[in-house]
C-alpha cells in the first residue's frame, strides 16, 4: 500500500474528493483487504487486496497467452449436408468486410481483439514494476490512463454471449461443435474479469504517485 | 474514510473551493488545470460536458431509427432470400420456439437502448431542474447505464458470428445487412454520451432533498 512519505504534510495531502460525487474525504491509507467506500454515494474508492499488482500481471498474462490461441485456433465448426466450415476468430471479424458494412470490420477487430491485447498490454507495462517494487516505467502514467479508458470498449466477454446467442440460432439449420479457440475465449474471459476484481484504481494511481523518481 | 465536515449537509472539494480529480481523486486549490498525479485535466463541474451529452444522445437516437428499419441480416437458403430486421429477427426466433434467446435478442437490442435513451434524458434534466428521483437512485440508475451500455453490442457480434458460420453455399448463406452499421455506431454513441456525463452534477443538485 501507499507510504505517503511527504516530509510535511500540507492541508490539501491529507484530503481527496470522492472521483463519483465529489465529496470532501479524509485520506487515511486503506489496509489491505479493507474496502473504502463513500459515506455519501457509496461508491467504492478503494479496494486494496493482499498481492493484487502481482496477481493482476499474472492474469494479464494469462489473458494475452489466451488470446494469441484465441485468435489462431479454430472457434466455430459446422456441419451440414456433408460439408464442414471452420471458422476461426479471424473470420468472425471479417465477416463485415464486403461491402457497406466494411468499416464495421475495423470496429469488430478493435472490440474483440486489439483493444482487450492494448489494455493487457498496457497493464503488464505500468504494473509489472509496481509488482516488483520498482519505480514506474517511463510515461507509466500515459499508459494507465490508456488502460483505464479502453475499460468500455474492451468487449470480450459481450462477444462470448453473442457466440451463445448465435449457437442457438444456428443449432436447428446444421451441426456446430466447439472448437478449442472457444474454450481460450472462454477462458479469457474469466481471467479478464478476475482481473478487473483486483484493480482499485485509486490504489494504483497512489502507488505510482509515491514510487515516482523524483 | 470520513467527511471532515462530518455534520449531515456533506462538505464537497467545490464547496470548499477546491477542484477534486474525478480519476484519482487527489484535491487540487482552485485554478490548477491538470493533475500532477494521472495527469487528467480538472474541472470543477463539467458544465458543458451536458452539451455534449445532448450531442452524442441525439446521434445515438438518430442511428437508432435506420437499425430498425433496414435488415439486420439477410438470410438465402435454397434461393430464397429473407431479410430481417431486428424485429423481425426476434419473432422468427420465437416461431422457432427459443423463447430465451428471442428475450435476450430482444432485451440487448430494442428493451436496452430504449430504456436508455430515456435514462440519460432523464439524468441530464435532472441536473437543471427539479425531479422526484432522490440523488441516491440517480446515481444508481446512472451506473446502471454505465455498465450495461456495451452489452447492447451481443446483436452486432451475433450477425458476424452467423455469418462467418453459415456460408454453406448451396444450404444457406447468411450476410450481414447495412443496419448492424447504424446499430453498432448508436450503441457506440450512447455510450460516449453516458461517458461524457459529470456524475457528480447529480449530487450538485441539493436543494431538493436533504439527505
Amino acid at each position: 500500500m501507499t507510504a505517503p512519505a511527504f516530509p510535511h504534510i500540507t492541508d490539501l495531502d491529507g484530503m481527496m474528493a470522492c472521483p463519483a460525487c465529489d465529496a470532501l474525504l479524509v485520506d487515511r491509507p486503506v489496509a489491505v483487504g479493507d474496502t473504502a467506500s463513500c459515506p455519501r454515494c457509496h461508491t467504492v474508492i478503494e479496494a486494496p487486496r493482499p498481492l493484487a499488482m502481482t496477481r493482476i500481471i499474472m492474469l494479464a498474462l494469462a489473458a494475452l497467452i489466451l488470446m494469441i490461441a484465441a485468435v489462431f485456433f479454430p472457434f466455430l465448426e459446422l456441419g451440414a449436408a456433408g460439408m464442414v466450415r471452420r471458422s476461426s476468430l479471424l473470420d468472425t471479424v471479417m465477416a463485415y468486410a464486403t461491402g457497406l458494412t466494411a468499416p464495421l470490420t475495423l470496429a469488430m477487430a478493435a472490440l474483440i481483439v486489439v483493444l482487450p491485447v492494448t489494455r493487457f498490454l498496457t497493464l503488464l507495462y505500468v504494473l509489472g514494476p509496481m509488482a516488483f517494487g520498482w519505480h514506474p516505467a517511463r510515461h507509466a502514467i500515459h499508459a494507465f490512463r490508456v488502460a483505464e479508458a479502453l475499460r468500455p470498449w474492451a468487449m470480450a466477454e459481450v462477444f462470448i454471449v453473442g457466440v451463445a446467442v448465435a449457437l442457438v440460432k444456428v443449432a436447428g439449420l446444421a451441426h456446430v461443435s466447439l472448437g478449442p479457440a472457444f474454450w481460450a475465449f472462454v477462458a479469457l474471459v474469466i481471467v479478464t474479469v478476475l482481473k478487473d476484481n483486483f484493480m482499485s484504481r485509486v490504489t494504483v494511481w497512489k502507488t505510482l504517485e509515491a514510487r515516482r523518481r523524483s | 474514510m470520513e467527511n471532515p465536515g462530518s455534520a449531515s449537509p456533506i462538505l464537497t472539494a467545490h464547496d470548499a473551493g477546491l477542484i477534486g480529480c474525478t480519476h484519482c481523486g487527489k484535491v487540487y486549490m482552485s485554478g490548477v488545470a491538470q493533475c500532477t498525479r494521472c495527469g487528467a485535466s480538472l474541472r470543477a463541474r463539467d458544465a458543458e460536458g451536458l452539451q455534449k451529452v445532448w450531442a452524442w444522445l441525439i446521434a445515438g437516437i438518430v442511428m437508432y431509427i435506420p437499425a430498425n428499419l433496414y435488415p439486420m441480416l439477410s438470410t438465402a437458403s435454397l434461393g430464397k432470400t429473407t431479410e430481417n430486421t431486428i424485429l423481425g429477427g426476434v419473432i422468427e426466433l420465437m416461431h422457432h420456439g427459443s423463447y430465451g434467446v428471442a428475450g435476450i435478442v430482444f432485451f440487448a437490442s430494442i428493451v436496452i437502448p430504449i430504456a436508455k435513451f430515456i435514462a440519460i434524458i432523464y439524468l441530464g434534466l435532472s441536473v437543471t431542474r427539479k425531479v422526484q428521483m432522490p440523488m441516491h437512485r440517480r446515481h444508481t440508475l446512472f451506473e446502471i447505464v454505465e455498465f450495461i451500455g456495451r452489452w447492447s453490442m451481443i446483436d452486432v457480434f451475433v450477425v458476424a458470428i452467423l455469418s462467418s458460420l453459415v456460408r454453406l453455399d448451396f444450404a444457406a448463406t447468411i450476410t450481414p445487412g447495412i443496419a448492424s452499421v447504424s446499430f453498432a455506431l448508436s450503441v457506440a454513441f450512447t455510450m460516449m454520451a453516458a461517458l461524457s456525463f459529470d456524475e457528480r452534477l447529480i449530487w450538485d443538485a441539493r436543494n431538493d432533498d436533504a439527505e
